[in-house]
């Protein structure tokens, strides 16, 4: 679940689905379940595309809507709809899909760095795209999905830390 | 030999020491209030006894040489060389504090001597030697020219049996002084012919040689344990002979003594500072066993409804409900069991006051006579942790304020000795917990001026004796004439009543002036589980904590008012409370926005006062409080979620937090 799986193991396993037409893999390792959409509980001052809560035996676990995240228009759920429940780091939490396509095997090597290429996605919760039977997909970081803004702040204090030490 | 990881057993060692000394320091107190119970010596004895020993067990030096030397001094009491009396008491309390510190300090990695425990562990070092002087004086006499002692051990076959072990022996004769180890050899019991070798047996004897001046009784003491499990022969070697010749045979056996000890020692100090992490908890075995019994029911009832459901018909219906209603039943006893594991006798709190109010007593020339009351009652244990401090001020309180000195007393025509009551019972689903006193009361005109010169109320109101009462939980409220150390020092009332809060609790006082005083604390049973009113806020449920509600009611359109600034106010038994509508702190969408068709559920929170307007009241129930934070975060105005029984989320409303966010509301 840590960032340089993909250069090590010899093939990555990656769930695939479907958000706006455009296909996306999330690490299979990282994935609890597979859920269909059900009610949540809203909670309060929390951002637009945080959807609310969820039971899930017993633990309270975030949902959040891929599509909003991403800033895509959002859209009805349907019977399609489905929630991937992802664990980061002993958090739990759902992402709200429009469909779940498949399992696949994707080749670390094919895996190539995102460009800016301005596309609708914000590149930031992005680790690579890949190409899979002629269709490219992206792979999420799904570290960077959940605290983006923790992350940041980490990696920054890291950065100046490292860089204090080294003018040190 | 293997060398086991001792860390493991760090944190039971720690658990149990803590219980060895309250059990001590319970015993002193009998002893000190005049009983001869001859059981108690011996119970404080084994006390400082099973320290002591795991102590050294586990390379704790610096508290096994302390605990030695108090052990060295209850052995003599023990075997009725010593008599009881104030000042070995007052001196064992103190050890008991001392050793309570050093096992603190251990627990958390660090040195466990310091200047304190030094200054005591000599104290009572001259008071054993001063005894053992008079006591034995032959031993004195050779022990002033003594220069070391040739020790010859020879273990018996069983010792490795009796749980002893000459490894951790030298190490203990290594702290009174330097240990040579002269000759090792083995025994005429070990069988001649190797296959006859038990290897459980011990079939090994020493020749020793400890240097410095080692006082005999406390070489005895350590061979103590071995009684009957060895022959030993203990020999002085004279001052002026230097002890030079080394000996011949190849000592094998000294560094084999040497290099094990030393391993462990290096890794020890790494996982001791970890050991002081997290809790455990004892569980008495018939709450284990209610337990499993509660279990076996469960899956009875559960195969029972697997059966029905397996070929389903109509016909069984009646069987179906009946299973489920004995499922219910099932779950709940198993909630009561599994929520009753963590409930702890409130005596476990009570025991540290007998010591307490000796101290008090002693330092205020006052006499007080403790009764506790109801210790068997019991309480969730994260309450029973957060309630000591609390309870310790209002105790100190009680003494140093409430109950006068004897001749105040006397002249005021009560007894000379004033009584202070502790009780704890249950009372509705609150364990209340009363500190009583026979003392003076609270003293209404000096609480009065005091208030007025804080400018907590404006002179010349008239104030009835609750409402005075109630300033003397103000923050910043101190009445003592002269701050004493042990009250007074500006953390006050307001203190102890902002921690009950925290637990969910309240504390108030009643007080008759010449009478004395009574103050109650209320607590919730435990932390995890809340009564709560369930409240619908459009499409969403939330939970309002029934311990915060003053009151739910309809108000007419007209009755709330806009006041500058865009907040709103209500008119509730005399005064104006701020509205808040939950719908709009909360953003929930689709709510009842007419006051009129809604319901206000008037809170409390740190004595202020708040209306909430929700859209209706869907009942009471029991919510198993779940963190938010576990796998999100921190929410404003939120405490926590439960799952309510449709299996959906709801979300427990803080109300200090639902208190702040309304002026914030108020304010934007």
């Amino acid at each position: 679940m840590h960032e340089n799986t993909a250069d090590a193991a010899p093939a990555v396993q990656q769930l695939t689905f479907s958000l706006a037409g455009e296909e996306y893999g999330v690490d299979i390792l990282s994935v609890r379940e597979i859920r269909g959409w059900t009610r949540v509980t809203r909670i309060p001052q929390a951002p637009e595309h945080l959807l609310g809560v969820l039971n899930l035996r017993g633990a309270i676990v975030p949902v959040m809507d891929l599509r909003l995240r991403f800033g895509l228009e959002r859209e009805d759920y349907g019977d399609a709809t489905v929630m991937i429940v992802v664990a980061v780091a002993d958090r739990l939490f759902g992402i709200v899909v429009d469909s779940v396509s498949d399992v696949v095997d994707i080749d670390p090597a094919a895996i190539k760095p995102v460009p800016d290429m301005g596309s609708v996605v914000d590149t930031r919760y992005l680790k690579g795209l890949a190409t899979h039977v002629e269709r490219m997909v992206m792979l999420l970081d799904v570290e960077k999905l959940m605290r983006p803004e923790d992350v940041d702040v980490v990696a920054t204090a890291l950065s100046e830390a490292r860089d204090a030490a080294v003018s040190a | 030999m293997a060398a086991v990881d001792l860390t493991q057993f760090h944190k039971t060692f720690f658990e149990e020491s803590v219980e060895g000394l309250d059990a001590m320091e319970a015993a002193l107190l009998a002893l000190d209030s005049g009983s001869t119970d001859h059981e108690l010596v011996h119970t404080i004895f084994r006390a400082a006894h099973s320290i002591k020993g795991g102590a050294a067990t586990f390379g704790f030096t610096d508290v096994a040489a302390f605990t030695h030397v108090a052990e060295s001094l209850l052995e003599e009491v023990r075997s009725e060389r010593r008599v009881v009396d104030a000042t070995l008491t007052d001196l064992l309390l103190r050890s008991v504090d001392c050793m309570r510190a050093m096992l603190d300090r251990t627990a958390q990695g660090q040195p466990a001597a310091d200047a304190n425990s030094e200054a005591l562990r000599v104290e009572l070092a001259q008071l054993v030697e001063g005894k053992t002087a008079a006591v034995a004086v032959a031993t004195k006499s050779k022990a002033e020219v003594v220069a070391g002692w040739d020790i010859r051990f020879v273990a018996r076959p069983h010792l490795l049996q009796t749980g002893n072990e000459p490894l951790r022996l030298f190490r203990e004769l290594q702290q009174l002084g330097r240990l040579e180890v002269l000759r090792a050899f083995i025994t005429d019991a070990a069988p001649a012919e190797f296959a006859a070798i038990d290897p459980g047996q011990c079939y090994l004897g020493w020749e020793l040689r400890l240097h410095g001046a080692v006082a005999r009784p406390d070489l005895d003491a350590l061979f103590e344990w071995l009684d009957g499990d060895c022959d030993l022969t203990i020999a002085a070697v004279p001052a002026p002979q230097e002890v030079a010749a080394p000996a011949p045979a190849p000592s094998a056996a000294a560094p084999a003594v040497a290099a094990p000890a030393a391993a462990p020692a290096g890794t020890r100090e790494v996982s001791a500072s970890g050991s002081a992490e997290g809790g455990s908890i004892r569980v008495g075995i018939d709450k284990v066993d209610a337990l499993i019994d509660m279990m076996g029911e469960l899956v009875i009832t559960q195969s029972m409804l697997n059966d029905i459901g397996t070929n389903f018909e109509l016909s069984q219906l009646e069987r179906l409900r009946e299973g489920l209603a004995q499922l219910e039943r099932n779950t709940r006893e198993l909630q009561d069991s599994v929520m009753r594991i963590r409930m702890l006798p409130i005596g476990s709190v009570f025991n540290r006051f007998p010591r307490l109010v000796r101290d008090l007593e002693r330092k205020l020339g006052k006499q007080v006579r403790l009764e506790l009351q109801g210790e068997q009652t019991e309480l969730d244990k994260t309450v029973l942790e957060k309630i000591g401090d609390p309870l310790v001020h209002l105790v100190r309180n009680a003494i140093d304020h409430g109950l006068e000195v004897p001749e105040q007393r006397r002249a005021a025509g009560k007894p000379e000795t004033g009584t202070l009551t502790l009780d704890a019972h249950h009372e509705g689903g609150n364990i209340v917990v009363r500190i009583s006193d026979d003392g003076a009361g609270l003293n209404r005109e000096r609480i009065l001026a005091k208030a007025v010169e804080r400018g907590l109320v404006p002179p010349g109101q008239q104030l009835s004796d609750d409402e005075v009462a109630e300033l003397i939980f103000q923050p910043g409220f101190s009445t003592a004439a002269v701050a004493t150390d042990l009250s007074g020092r500006g953390v006050g009332m307001d203190v102890v009543r902002r921690n009950v809060h925290d637990l969910g609790g309240s504390v108030g006082v009643k007080s008759v002036a010449g009478k004395g005083s009574v103050f109650t604390i209320a607590l919730p049973l435990t932390l995890a589980i809340i009564d709560g009113l369930v409240t619908a806020v459009g499409e969403e449920r939330y939970i309002v904590p029934l311990i915060s509600i003053v009151e739910s009611l309809r108000l007419g359109a007209d009755t709330v008012r806009k006041i500058a600034g865009g907040g709103e106010v209500f008119k509730f038994r005399g005064e104006y409370l701020p509205m808040i509508r939950l719908h709009r702190a909360f953003g929930c969408p689709n709510a009842i926005a007419e006051i009129e068709r809604g319901i206000v559920v008037v809170v409390e929170d740190d004595g202020q006062r708040v209306g909430l307007l929700v859209d209706e009241l869907l009942g009471q129930q029991q919510a198993v409080i779940k963190s938010l934070e576990k796998h999100y975060e921190r929410v404003q105005g939120v405490s926590g979620a439960t799952i309510v029984s449709d299996g959906s989320v709801a979300l427990i409303v803080d109300v200090g937090g639902v208190v702040r966010l309304g002026r914030r509301i108020k304010a934007a």
